[in-house]
């Protein structure tokens, strides 16, 4: 099935001018060849280089960056040293690239239609008076409804889903025989992400193109690639079959890697790969990898090794791949819940509803309240004492609305949050007493946004210090310390600036301010989101550890359910600001009763060989929820009956607080289980 | 869309009503009246008095405002009290006059500061940008009587190509106005050309960077088109709002290029009826700029969301 | 390639960013001349009286337009007065009182901006409509009229120059402020609880300077023009105090007869606003600030 070598990339090293006028190089000595029918996943994380080298397969480097060494093939000609007018020909005729962000990569001013019209008068190989014909029908390949209607739609009115799947085809209209995927689902919601990847492993299967797919996302690459190409600081470390790649690598990076990541089938915390990767020049003489590395030995440090074959096929870039079969990949046994009893609900919410209606001008004159159905509505949730309550939802499941409600951020259109004993919450920030303001406290997901970039960690810290226990002077600084220390970072990052950090080391400061007040419920807000996902593995450890040591109650909103899985006792999840089901964690993730649990569990992606997502429900994006009835009506592949229309479902009891809000009998949801396919054996960890 | 424009335009005009409740509030302060000025050194007793009475300018400022200002919605503006004759006549010249000048700077302004813009935008940080860039932080930062007394000594004493200065009255016609109106149009099309082009880079650098500009390099399109087809049409949408600045200045703020030249213009003729202490004239011109201000703003902002799509779909969007 | 170089573990301690700004600044040719420019006019200023080698005012009847020579090395003008004592003398009353209008109009409207910009609202909505109104009309109009109503004295100019050219300083602090409230490090300090005030001064303040300073540099070119446009046009600085604007008026009428009176003054005046420009320019480079997206006012 695979032919000729297509892309050829020989000995590779692009860098660019650092400040100090060296050259620090961001890709050293790639050498990779991608044959014709072959689906090669890159995956790395960020700053590892997979993008500059997936842009470089197409003869083009960003602003700034040059070829330090080597050449990148395509069909025997060098892209880099090709003249414009021939790189045109080929660029999107013979090799097109779906990138990552399709709503910012679609011209904004001109209609799809005539963006895919000039992709095909670019590269002629259909007649002028055929275009409109040919554009449907790439469209219509790419499985959108309607292709004349999003035709003459512009980029800006196409959901996330339908811009990529523009995009999508946009690649395809040049008949192109090579394809590269820059993280082609990154920032798209689980159920879309699932469609969009079927979509792409059937192009991959039916016109046996060459694929080079990249991504930081082993669970994506899992479900497209047959070949995998880990790439760290630079480098190729890893090369080799799928199936090895996601198993049983040999090379450590790749090892720690996969057991920092979560699974859903596994409750236990994922491993965290300590350390950060070298800066561009960073590396020593020896193996980029060698400060992280729990088998390295004096010889790794002093020699850089080579891409070496293995036995049983592939090629790693380790001296001792032997010895790294000794790594664990996963972490079994200790949960990372703390399941068992838990003390008095500590916060309460009762039919919270939240709107985000504004009052237009003419219904301020007229008196009239705001219109439209509210962004969250019907919520009942306890949080106990010491409980980790997971929140699960997609974009617009109004999670984070309520998170910033129990903050006091925004004021509920209805309902009630009760906290503790002190009965209800008021409303917002301005009218809460000191101590409920210190007792509750909010990271944020993304800590470059969280953090002031102004100020030096120590003023960060000082905040809450300041205002919540009137420290100063020394005081203040030991206390600081202390609170570093307990996110394990030292004192020496308190006249650091955020931007002097790392991401993984910023979110630890952010912990570490939410942590100064001495808080009794912390509200997490996609807290992981940002980071690479070994790093994500040490920020869930730490946080994991600070509520073992200190009883601190969570809520932590996540869209990714297998984080949500590793540290959370109860899971609640959310569709359109309603709630769907919540239940202890074990039983919503053994037994999703609802259908909308049920789509979401089948869409994940697990980094296992063969892995394939159910697909359930339908990937439209729905803008504003359904005024009546279930909120998930419009969507739901197993629809009762009009009554899912009309009708709020009632809240269905299957034992051990596991409620679900549908109308279907009890026993016909918990007897529909999802079934997930393996291509091979089965799942292998499934415990 | 509609919704919109309702809403800015009431906006504009609640700005309008605040600038002429301003500016007569701000005459009214000032010392002296039509009466003092009708009458200059007579202004005493009795028949300051009787003039006042005459003019009605002894009832209370809040009627005469309500007065003046529906007087202005008419297209009434009152009476000059330094010549007697119809404001509105006598703006009317100055305002023809005004509107020539910002007209023919426009005519070569705007198109070579689309062009340059463009031209320094795409070649960024070359020698033919930094040169043009920096000649334009000149143009636009050094005062204009310094470029006007400069031009004038080249141009007109030393090389005696044109005159230095506008002979016209104000109720000339149009083409009395020529060649004499070649020097204030070069300096004023050079602070605008500045000002246009340095918005226009920085947007053709913005969007050569976006990520769809990259998107359709590495689809192929050659450099052309994408500079015609996929970044143009983005990157001067910025333009329109400066072009509206631009003309609300050429329109009220040029009063030192008029002077200069003795163009005899609405600003001109703004200093001459300050100086003669000509209240109700002082008045009608600084409310006539203000609405040309605030009008051509909204103009632009309603072009601006004629042109971009993404403006243009915002509320009409389909689920 | 997202990442770019992170900063390896062991960072040493961090420059003053006031003298890493001024660093950057000087690293181009533009910040280079500009700071030059306005360092030089300043002490100009500051210290001319002391040097000028004649009295301003003192009139010689024999030297009347006289071109340059070696006792007047500028030439003379139509009253027989030094133009070299005039020119280095000629921008004290002009930088002397828009060095000190400036700050005060970054200060007032820049506070008045961040508050808005924070509290947003009714009063916020009144308001902008105000300035908006304020900034419908010709800036020679407001001054014109302040002029003639309160006379041309110092104590005159500095408040009028501050108040008019505060106001579209207001729309650029809470603009500016409106984009850093939206950040949730602005969120979090409002969840914890500070007041308005705290926030306004330890999350805003920092953040909204960088653009206030760009903007006080671009003020300051704003208001020597308008000053010396006065001047020129009669309105400001009375005769004989010696003033560029009023110098270059006069100049004019002989202009034909005897050029070089306006020589001095214009290249003056000129390198003095280019100075201010040029270190406006490597300021906001240097801060990461789009000037050319600035307001045109």
């Amino acid at each position: 099935m695979t032919g000729d070598v297509l892309i050829d990339v020989q000995n590779l090293s692009i860098g660019f001018k650092g400040r100090s006028g060296k050259l620090l190089p961001v890709l050293r000595n790639i050498d990779l060849g991608v044959r014709r029918g072959e689906t090669v996943g890159i995956v790395g994380e960020s700053g590892s280089g997979k993008s500059t080298l997936a842009l470089a397969m197409m003869g083009y480097l960003k602003h700034g960056l040059r070829v330090i060494s080597g050449q990148s093939l395509f069909g025997g000609n060098d892209l880099l040293a090709m003249p414009a007018r021939e790189l045109q020909r080929i660029r999107g005729g013979k090799i097109a690239l779906i990138p990552q962000n399709s709503g910012q990569s679609l011209s904004p001013n001109l209609r799809v239609g005539a963006q895919l019209a000039e992709s095909l008068a670019l590269h002629g190989k259909v007649a002028p008076s055929a275009f409109p014909q040919r554009v449907t029908e790439l469209l219509q390949q790419v499985r959108l409804p309607d292709p004349a209607a999003i035709a003459s739609r512009y980029p800006h009115e196409l959901s996330g889903g339908q811009q990529q799947r523009v995009a999508i085809a946009m690649a395809l209209a040049g008949d192109p025989e090579a394809l590269l995927l820059d993280e082609p689902t990154t920032g798209l919601d689980v159920t879309t992400q699932a469609h969009i990847l079927e979509l792409l492993s059937d192009i991959a299967a039916r016109y046996s193109k060459a694929m080079v797919y990249v991504s930081h996302d082993l669970g994506a690459i899992a479900r497209v690639c047959s070949r995998v190409v880990v790439m760290y600081a630079g480098e190729i470390i890893l090369d080799g079959g799928a199936a090895t790649v996601l198993t049983n690598p040999g090379h450590p990076y790749a090892r720690g890697l996969l057991a920092s990541i979560p699974r859903l089938a596994n409750p236990s915390l994922p491993l965290a790969l300590e350390g950060r990767p070298p800066p561009p020049g960073g590396v020593g003489p020896g193996c980029s990898f060698v400060e992280r590395c729990a088998i390295a030995e004096a010889a790794c440090r002093a020699e850089r090794p080579g891409l070496q074959p293995l036995l049983a096929g592939g090629r790693v870039r380790c001296r001792l791949p032997e010895r790294a079969g000794s790594i664990p990949t996963r972490r079994d046994g200790k949960p990372g819940s703390a399941s068992g009893s838990f003390g008095e609900p500590l916060v309460r919410l009762s039919n919270l509803a939240i709107s985000y209606a504004r009052q237009s001008l003419v219904d301020q004159l007229l008196g009239r309240k705001p219109q439209g159905v509210p962004t969250v509505d019907r919520v009942d949730i306890d949080i106990r004492q010491g409980e980790v309550v997971g929140l699960v939802g997609e974009s617009g499941s109004g999670k984070s609305t309520i998170l910033k409600a129990i903050a006091g951020l925004v004021a509920p259109a209805g309902g009630e949050i009760t906290y503790d004993r002190s009965g209800a919450l008021p409303a917002t920030v301005e009218h809460r007493r000191p101590e409920q303001l210190r007792d509750i406290q909010l990271i944020f997901q993304n800590p470059d946004e969280s953090l002031n970039p102004r100020h030096t960690i120590e003023q960060i810290l000082a905040q809450p210090l300041q205002l919540y226990f009137g420290l100063s002077g020394d005081a203040l600084r030991e206390r600081s310390i202390g609170i570093l220390e307990r996110v394990r970072l030292g004192a020496h990052y308190l006249d650091r600036l955020p931007s002097q950090l790392s991401g993984g080391e910023k979110q630890r400061v952010a912990i570490a301010r939410a942590f100064a007040a001495e808080p009794k419920l912390v509200l997490c807000d996609e807290v992981t989101s940002a980071l690479d996902v070994s790093v994500q593995a040490a920020v869930l450890d730490l946080l994991d550890q600070l509520r073992r040591d200190s009883g601190t109650t969570y809520i932590f909103v996540s869209h990714d359910l297998a984080v949500v899985r590793a540290l959370s006792d109860r899971v609640a999840v959310l569709y359109q600001g309603r709630l769907c089901e919540i239940g202890p964690a074990a039983a919503v993730y053994s037994r999703p009763c609802h259908p909308y649990t049920e789509a979401l569990m089948g869409a994940v992606l697990e980094p296992e060989p063969g892995a394939r997502p159910v697909l359930m429900a339908e990937d439209i994006m729905e803008l504003s929820p359904p005024p009546k009835g279930c909120p998930f009506q419009r969507r739901c592949h197993r629809k009762v009956g009009p009554i899912c229309e009309s009708t709020t479902p009632p809240q269905q009891d299957a034992g051990a607080g596991h409620v679900i809000h549908c109308h279907m009998p009890i026993e016909d949801l918990a007897s529909a289980q999802i079934v997930r396919t393996w291509d091979n054996a089965g799942p292998p960890h499934v415990q | 869309m509609l919704r919109i424009f309702i809403r800015r335009l009431l906006l504009g005009i609640a700005t309008v009503a605040i600038v002429s409740g301003i500016i007569f509030a701000a005459v009214e302060a000032l010392p002296g009246d039509a009466c003092t000025a009708i009458l200059q050194r007579d202004a005493s007793g009795e028949r300051l008095v009787n003039c006042r009475r005459e003019l009605g300018l002894d009832r209370p400022a809040v009627t005469r405002f309500v007065e003046w200002a529906s007087g202005a919605v008419r297209g009434d503006l009152g009476i000059s009290a330094h010549n007697n004759k119809p404001i509105a006549l006598l703006v009317g010249d100055r305002l023809k006059n005004t509107l020539l000048l910002a007209g023919c700077s426009l005519a070569l302004g705007i198109p070579l500061a689309l062009f340059l813009g463009v031209l320094t935008g795409l070649r960024r940080d070359k020698a033919s940008d930094l040169a043009l860039s920096t000649i334009a932080i000149f143009a636009m930062t050094i005062p204009e009587f310094v470029t006007a007394t400069v031009l004038i000594f080249v141009f007109s004493i030393w090389l005696g190509w044109v005159p230095g200065i506008v002979t016209a009255s104000a109720s000339s016609p149009l083409s009395a106005f020529f060649p004499g109106i070649a020097l204030p149009v070069i300096v004023l099309t050079m602070v605008m050309t500045a000002h246009i082009m340095r918005t226009v880079r920085s947007s053709v650098i913005d969007v050569m960077n976006s990520d769809y500009v990259q998107m359709a390099t590495l689809k192929g399109v050659p450099y052309r088109q994408i500079v015609l087809r996929h970044a143009l049409p983005n990157a001067l949408l910025p333009a329109i709002n400066v072009i509206a600045l631009t003309v609300g200045w050429l329109l009220g703020g040029v009063v030192v290029v008029e002077k200069v030249f003795n163009y005899p213009g609405l600003g001109h003729y703004m200093i001459d009826a300050i100086s003669d202490r000509d209240l109700p004239v002082v008045q009608a011109i600084a409310l006539i700029v203000a609405t040309a201000y605030v009008g051509v703003n909204l103009a632009a902002d309603l072009l601006a969301m004629a042109f971009n799509p993404r403006l243009r779909t915002l509320k009409a969007r389909s689920p | 390639m997202r990442a770019g170089p992170t900063t390896p573990d062991a960072i040493p301690a961090r420059p003053s960013r006031l003298v890493a700004v001024i660093r950057e600044m000087l690293s181009r040719p533009s910040g280079c001349i500009g700071l030059f420019l306005v360092v030089a006019h300043v002490i100009l200023a500051l210290l001319s009286p002391y040097f000028a080698p004649f009295d301003f005012k003192a009139m010689n009847a024999n030297a009347i337009l006289a071109p340059p020579d070696t006792t007047h090395w500028l030439g003379t003008d139509q009253l027989g007065r030094d133009i070299l004592t005039r020119t280095i003398m000629g921008g004290r009353q002009a930088i002397l009182v828009t060095a000190i209008a400036t700050p005060l109009a970054v200060a007032w409207g820049g506070l008045l901006g961040i508050y808005l910009g924070l509290a947003g609202g009714r009063l916020d909505d009144i308001l902008m409509r105000v300035v908006d109104a304020f900034l419908a009309l010709p800036w020679i109009l407001k001054m014109l009229l302040m002029i003639v109503t309160f006379g041309t004295g110092v104590g005159v100019l500095i408040p009028t120059l501050a108040f008019f050219y505060g106001i579209p300083v207001i729309r650029i602090a809470r603009a500016a402020t409106q984009n850093i409230v939206a950040r949730d490090f602005v969120l979090a300090a409002r969840a914890r609880g500070h007041s308005r005030v705290s926030i306004m001064r330890r999350e805003l303040f920092g953040n909204v300077l960088d653009a206030l300073m760009v903007e006080g540099a671009m003020r300051w070119s704003w208001m020597l023009l308008a000053f010396t446009s006065l001047s020129f046009l009669g309105f400001g600085v009375s005769p004989p105090t010696p003033d560029w604007g009023l110098m270059i008026a006069d100049s004019r009428n002989f202009m034909a007869i005897a050029p070089w009176p306006a020589f001095a003054p214009v290249i003056a005046l000129s390198s003095l606003i280019i100075g201010i420009n040029l270190t406006a320019d490597a300021l906001a480079k240097a801060l990461g600030i789009d000037r050319a997206q600035a307001a045109v006012h």
